[in-house]
């Protein structure tokens, strides 16, 4: 096929609607989406407890989580299958190549963000609120919401990162999900498989999707901090 | 109109804090009675803000104690504090003062109305729904005190309030202050400005070198201050 051809092809695919196309997007969101959801939860009272609290070791920790923040996605991955494997501990759930597998894998990728950049959002914010929390008799882990609250836009930027991290990787879904047509094929999986097989149309398809994905984030990110600096000073 | 007892008089007894192996606040021993102004007068470095943060409760004394008249039950302690730099939440004007209600406990139906009332008191009603932390200096300040004021305070601590602003807005907050000694509230504030403390003070304490060099009736200070060191501050020759 020739290059013009493909682009055109690729152009139809995402404009068709085509079912199978979507379907492959749909549970990429679907992973990816629910893993960045689980990382909030998790990771957000996480990252501001350990802005708050002094122990020892806390820089240790601090290093391994920030350190955790480049951990190579089919290390990720390899770790998960450990688990999820037959002989695993986790192994009688049954879960292996599966969207559940997917999802634990890129929790595991979004998490480190999702804690480091909470830790030094909030750490940044109680300095300068320390005196007037404290103040009103807020201390300790009862400063949390107020903390997160004002650390709302800045959040949702590191909520996007995250997002961006899980989205773009293949090497943990590929890993633990396995790629299965129709069941754990995502985009990032779909696209080296295409590539590789020679189905460009539908790899280049699913690329564009990827792009304006990433650049809907960064436009969202970009708001988000605007209206952060427009409402929040 | 309070039903429980005052939590005045507030006393230091023997206050020392100790803090990067320096003594900063020496053997402090004084009393706040209800009612007026005090100033915590000194040039920089007297101590002033440490002794403010010590009876606030924001620091713990090394050695000595703060002890109140009454305890306080709860989470409301009936003293509040107003520091140097305001600090603003990013939120709302509104949102400020109903965010510090909501941490003394008091129920989502009274914020609301307490809010509004803290804000037409203090002429920040237009303001409301603004962003408060893109309010001017003086209006920041004016709504750290709204806030305070909202959660009714018996006394009332201020650190260098106007330290910050210009010449308009600290007229503006020195005639808040005295509105505010006026409806019986407690006023304990530090300031480095002589006039300052001479419009507003109706007692003086004097730290110099984290030691309270000085505790006198203001009318007896200025003109005739007892210690070599208060005769030097106020002939502008002391600077620390």
């Amino acid at each position: 096929m020739e290059f013009g051809a493909i682009f055109k092809a690729a152009f139809a695919l995402v404009v068709g609607l085509d079912p199978g196309f979507l379907a492959i997007v749909g549970l990429s969101l679907r992973v990816t989406l629910t893993a960045v959801l689980i990382a909030a939860l998790v990771g957000l009272p996480l990252g501001a407890a350990l802005a708050l609290a002094r122990f020892p070791g806390r820089s240790a920790v601090i290093i391994c989580l920030n350190a955790l923040m480049g951990l190579p996605p089919v290390v990720a991955g390899l770790f998960v299958f450990l688990m999820l494997s037959r002989s695993g501990p986790l192994g009688p759930l049954g879960l292996l190549f599966t969207p559940s597998a997917m999802i634990a894998a890129q929790v595991l990728l979004v998490l480190p963000i999702v804690i480091a950049l909470t830790r030094q959002t909030v750490e940044d914010l109680w300095g300068e609120y320390r005196d007037h929390l404290r103040s009103v008799g807020l201390e300790g882990l009862r400063a949390i919401p107020t903390l997160l609250f004002d650390g709302r836009f800045a959040l949702a930027t590191a909520l996007l990162a995250g997002f961006g991290r899980a989205s773009a990787e293949v090497g943990a879904v590929l890993i633990v999900g396995g790629n299965i047509a129709g069941y754990t094929r995502t985009m990032t999986t779909a696209i080296t498989l295409e590539t590789s097989k020679g189905d460009l149309p539908l790899a280049l398809g699913l690329g564009l999707v990827l792009i304006a994905l990433t650049l809907a984030i960064n436009a969202v990110a970009f708001g988000a901090s605007r209206i952060g600096a427009r409402y929040a000073g | 109109m309070r039903d429980i007892t005052s939590i005045l008089p507030l006393a230091a007894g023997d206050v020392s804090y100790h803090g990067d192996g320096r003594t900063l606040v020496d053997g402090l021993s004084f009393t706040i009675p209800a009612g007026g102004l005090t100033v915590l007068l000194g040039p920089n470095g007297a101590g002033k803000s440490l002794t403010l943060r010590l009876c606030h409760g924001l620091l713990t004394p090394s050695r000595g104690r703060i002890s109140w008249a009454a305890m306080t039950e709860g989470r409301a302690r009936r003293h509040a504090m107003v520091f140097q730099k305001p600090i603003m939440l990013r939120r709302s004007v509104e949102a400020n003062i109903a965010h510090a209600l909501a941490a003394a406990g008091l129920p989502a139906s009274e914020r609301r109305e307490r809010s509004r009332g803290a804000l037409s008191r203090f002429g920040l009603s237009e303001k409301a729904a603004q962003a408060a932390r893109l309010l001017s200096g003086g209006e920041q300040q004016r709504l750290a005190i709204a806030r305070a004021w909202a959660l009714r305070p018996e006394l009332l601590f201020l650190d260098e309030p106007t330290s910050q602003l210009d010449p308009a807005a600290t007229r503006q907050i020195e005639e808040l202050l005295a509105g505010l000694v006026a409806e019986g509230i407690t006023v304990v504030m530090s300031t480095h400005d002589l006039g300052q403390a001479k419009r507003l003070a109706s007692r003086v304490l004097f730290l110099h070198h984290g030691r309270l060099v000085e505790d006198a009736a203001a009318a007896d200070f200025f003109p005739v201050p007892a210690s070599p060191e208060a005769r030097a501050f106020i002939a502008g020759e002391l600077l620390w």
